[in-house]
């Protein structure tokens, strides 16, 4: 629950009365990718909707949930599951990239966008 | 830890990164446009869009009526539009009547008028209690209602999503609309809110 919102101060006016809303960086970047990809006519709203809630669906079905609830984490999830259904990519690619990400060596990360090789 | 690095999920913030590396290299998405689509959402798609409907209802009797009527089209006359924005419906609160938006299913908003959803509105946490204990929920956030006051909860789905026109506070009679504007927070909107006068 957020805290209520100062009546005035520099919270009070609509531009500024938003709390964080990416955790993460990564967060923001699976939300970009999704939009874009959206008004990019890659796929219809309803399908990536359908998607994003049988997600969290299928988590908050989840006996011992073990980790904390990440609603960006359920959105990256997803956008995977609608691209792999549309045969755009295969979930064994983007593990596999992301395995070549992780070894990566220590201070890659000053940079948001490194593409390997 | 000794699982294996093959059984592990690699972590989100690197699954996003490699997806954004294939999405490039497929010429499917140019990460610039990515930049300025986030920028987009999260500075032009405000809760400014839908401050300036609601200084309006305020200020304009006739365009209240129609944002009442069919929030939708009173919506795109001041040119808000957008891919979940196609059906708006407006509530208005009143002295003795509060509505308040939930989306239990996921978490659909009103995202041309409002921006992008707060993170408690997607906590599972607000989603499920305040359909069943809307002023205790509330209350918690900060508004305490009287017992008099009748509250109804809307819960958003893709075919609708709810907007609430909030009161307008006394004090704010000689203020114009451009005045009005900065008073009206998206909470207020939500209805987890009321308007404060400056």
């Amino acid at each position: 629950m957020t805290a209520p919102l100062d009546p005035d101060g520099p919270a009070a006016p609509p531009r500024t009365n938003g709390e964080l809303i990416f955790a993460e960086p990564w967060e923001s970047r699976a939300f970009g990718l999704v939009v874009t990809l959206f008004e990019a006519g890659a796929f219809a709203w309803p399908q990536f909707q359908a998607a994003l809630i049988a997600r969290i669906a299928a988590w908050e079905k989840r006996p011992g949930r073990d980790a904390a609830y990440s609603y960006y984490d359920h959105w990256l999830g997803a956008l995977e599951d609608v691209l792999v259904h549309q045969g755009t990519l295969s979930m064994d690619e983007v593990t596999a990239r992301a395995r070549t990400l992780a070894r990566r060596p220590r201070g890659h990360d000053h940079t948001t966008h490194i593409h390997p090789e | 830890m000794t699982t294996r690095e093959s059984e592990e999920r690699p972590s989100p913030a690197l699954r996003a990164e490699a997806l954004e590396q294939l999405l490039t290299e497929r010429k499917l998405i140019d990460p610039k446009v990515v930049d300025s689509m986030i920028t987009e959402y999260e500075t032009n798609v405000g809760p400014l869009n839908g401050a300036k409907v609601v200084a309006k209802a305020w200020t304009d009797p006739q365009y209240r009526r129609r944002l009442l009527e069919d929030g939708t089209a009173a919506i795109k006359e001041l040119g808000f539009s957008g891919p979940q924005g196609e059906h708006i419906v407006v509530v208005e609160n009143t002295a003795t009547t509060h509505h308040v938006v939930v989306c239990t299913l996921c978490s659909c908003y009103p995202w041309p008028v409002l921006g992008l959803p707060p993170s408690w509105y997607k906590d599972p946490a607000y989603r499920s209690r305040v359909v069943k204990e809307p002023r205790t929920v509330l209350a918690e956030m900060g508004l305490d209602l009287p017992e008099d006051v009748q509250i109804t909860v809307h819960d958003s789905t893709s075919e609708v999503r709810w907007l609430v026109l909030p009161e307008r506070p006394p004090g704010t009679e000689h203020l114009s609309e451009e005045r009005l504007v900065p008073l009206v927070t998206r909470d207020t909107m939500v209805g987890v809110a009321k308007v404060e006068a400056p």
